[in-house]
């Protein structure tokens, strides 16, 4: 055998494993499901039965389905923005702050984005208690403002819990954002700065400019964050159920419970495929939107 | 820091103000799991008699399965990571450092899973484990996640690094391959394989959405399931809730303690997520 097949022999022996794996566990079962959406496909059935795009007219005709992609899409349209740009702001101050207090800052804000998103669900839920149990609303109370009923009130549930996703990422972006500043070189702000550019100008014409990629990367991977909202949702809506009145619910959750709580798996298949076709189309305009203002 | 010290002071009141946003809950959350039945009722700060009965009752009461939930986790967590360092460092160190035919094809096939979100996969790979009987088993929970194509991505990095002199010469040295692979290219890449092994603990720490759906027996349950499923079920025990999501949380923040620069380095760098 020459050097050259070896080494390709032993790359594949090294390869092999891995690709059964990503054929069986990732790639199969898009396909599989992609079929499946096709079909009247439950767990308690034995026949299966072929019934073209029905499931899909099922799901939008669902007025559940249309609420929960409602949500899906409050949650990404209110929740990426106000990551992005708080994030931009915390890091654009912290950037200012050196040496130990830095550090210091961006371990405490990353904290909520390392802990199990259960835990902090829950604890959540905990401090949104109605009155007298509450700590927000006595809090609020404490300041003289009116309780409010947060996740009991369909209006105000969904904020509630997009709130608490903001919360959950915002170190996480800080971190990304403070990363991307500390690449920009200090030579050319310096150079602005002696050419008497003001402050405000450096970082409208120097700063933001060339955070523009990291502020793709960011916007790109926090709605997808946004549209793939569950765990946050089962958990801190009564019951799991997405409620009060199905206002918390989510796309993945519709999901989760047309498969597992009615076990209707056609209809789950078609829902979930809804969902991803939404989530690479954002991506890709996304994407789109951005190369363009790179380009000048 | 540099400007005016009007300027200063807005910035650190404005940092310090977020940063006690951020540390309340995890503060309340203490407090509220040393609190017992009747002082959790009182929104006071601080317990008026501080009890660790809460714990005793999470960790030793027959009733319990928070301990069995720990080990799961921790069972579950462990697997993943030695699975996922070991062939995503294989996968990374064959893209980077040897040229066949297809290793770009094969690339490409491997980054583009990471589009396919988790949520359209779970059907399938529950009637996957009906089918082959993973239902309720270790395997079940841990076997969608026993490769990383986010870690493929990581290592190949990192790998490239690697001079092709120094594993080069180790062929000449009559060295195997795997041994190359072990003694000269892994130590080169320590700092990749801890952010990936911290991260993927991590990850699986975390998970919920998977082991909510192929575990259905309590005993199986991992940490974040049994948190919620108990949660669910305690109704106002609002005390033990918060007793067991601290316990949730504690591996967590003591990783998080020895291992920050690690994991701000690893945020920073590629910004990490699933």
């Amino acid at each position: 055998m020459t050097l050259a097949a070896r080494r390709t022999a032993t790359a594949y022996a090294f390869l092999a494993l891995p690709l059964v794996f990503f054929i069986s566990v990732r790639f199969g079962p898009m396909l599989y499901m992609m079929a499946m959406s096709l079909t009247d496909w439950g767990l308690l059935r034995k026949v299966l039965r072929f019934v073209g795009f029905s499931n899909y007219a099922t799901i939008f005709a669902d007025p559940v389905f249309l609420k929960s992609l409602s949500n899906t899409a409050t949650y990404a349209i209110f929740g990426t923005p106000a990551v992005i740009v708080i994030s931009l702001c915390l890091a654009l101050l912290l950037d200012n702050v050196h040496g130990k207090g830095r550090s210091l800052f961006r371990l405490i804000y990353v904290l909520p984005y390392i802990t199990p998103l259960v835990a902090v669900a829950w604890v959540w839920r905990w401090m949104f208690e109605t009155p007298p149990l509450g700590i927000v609303n006595a809090l609020l109370v404490g300041i003289g403002l009116p309780a409010r009923e947060f996740l009991n009130s369909p209006t105000q549930a969904l904020p509630s819990i997009l709130t608490v996703n903001v919360w959950v990422d915002l170190g996480y972006c800080t971190t990304v954002f403070l990363a991307g500043i500390q690449t920009i070189p200090r030579g050319i702000i310096e150079a602005a700065r002696i050419d008497g550019a003001s402050a405000r100008q450096i970082l409208r014409r120097i700063v933001l400019p060339l955070l523009l990629p990291v502020t793709l990367f960011l916007t790109v991977i926090e709605g997808i964050q946004f549209l793939r909202i569950f765990t946050q949702v089962y958990n801190m809506s009564y019951q799991a159920s997405g409620g009060p009145l199905n206002s918390t619910k989510s796309a993945a959750l519709y999901i989760y419970q047309k498969a597992f709580t009615d076990f209707n798996m056609g209809v789950a298949a078609s829902a979930s495929l809804v969902l991803f076709v939404i989530i690479l189309g954002v991506t890709l305009i996304q994407v789109r939107l951005f190369d363009r203002k790179l380009e000048y | 820091m540099r400007g005016p010290w009007p300027a200063r002071t807005a910035t650190y009141f404005v940092l310090t103000l977020l940063s006690v946003t951020m540390l309340f809950p995890f503060f309340w959350m203490l407090m509220s799991s040393l609190k017992d039945a009747t002082q959790i009722f009182q929104v006071r700060l601080f317990p008026s008699k501080p009890t660790f009965d809460n714990y005793l009752y999470i960790f030793f009461s027959k009733s319990s399965r928070f301990p069995q939930w720990f080990l799961n986790s921790v069972i579950v967590g462990v697997s993943t990571t030695v699975s996922v360092l070991v062939f995503d460092s294989l996968i990374g160190y064959s893209l980077a450092k040897f040229r066949f035919p297809g290793k770009r094809v094969i690339f490409v096939l491997i980054i583009s899973t990471l589009m396919i979100p988790t949520e359209m996969l779970v059907i399938p790979w529950y009637a996957m484990s009906r089918a082959l009987k993973w239902v309720n088993t270790f395997w079940g929970i841990m076997y969608p996640g026993m490769i990383s194509a986010f870690g493929v991505f990581l290592m190949r990095q990192f790998m490239m690094a690697v001079p092709d002199d120094l594993i080069d010469a180790a062929r000449v040295d009559g060295k195997g391959e795997l041994m190359i692979f072990f003694t000269v290219v892994y130590p080169l890449v320590t700092s990749a394989v801890a952010i990936l092994a911290i991260f993927n603990f991590i990850g699986n720490w975390n998970a919920f959405l998977w082991p909510l759906i192929v575990v259905a027996k309590p005993g199986m349950f991992t940490l974040p399931v049994g948190l919620a499923n108990f949660s669910g079920e305690a109704g106002s025990d609002w005390h033990y809730i918060m007793t067991g999501a601290t316990v949730s949380m504690l591996p967590l923040i003591v990783v998080f303690l020895i291992f920050q620069k690690q994991i701000i380095r690893g945020i920073a760098m590629t910004g990490l997520k699933g």
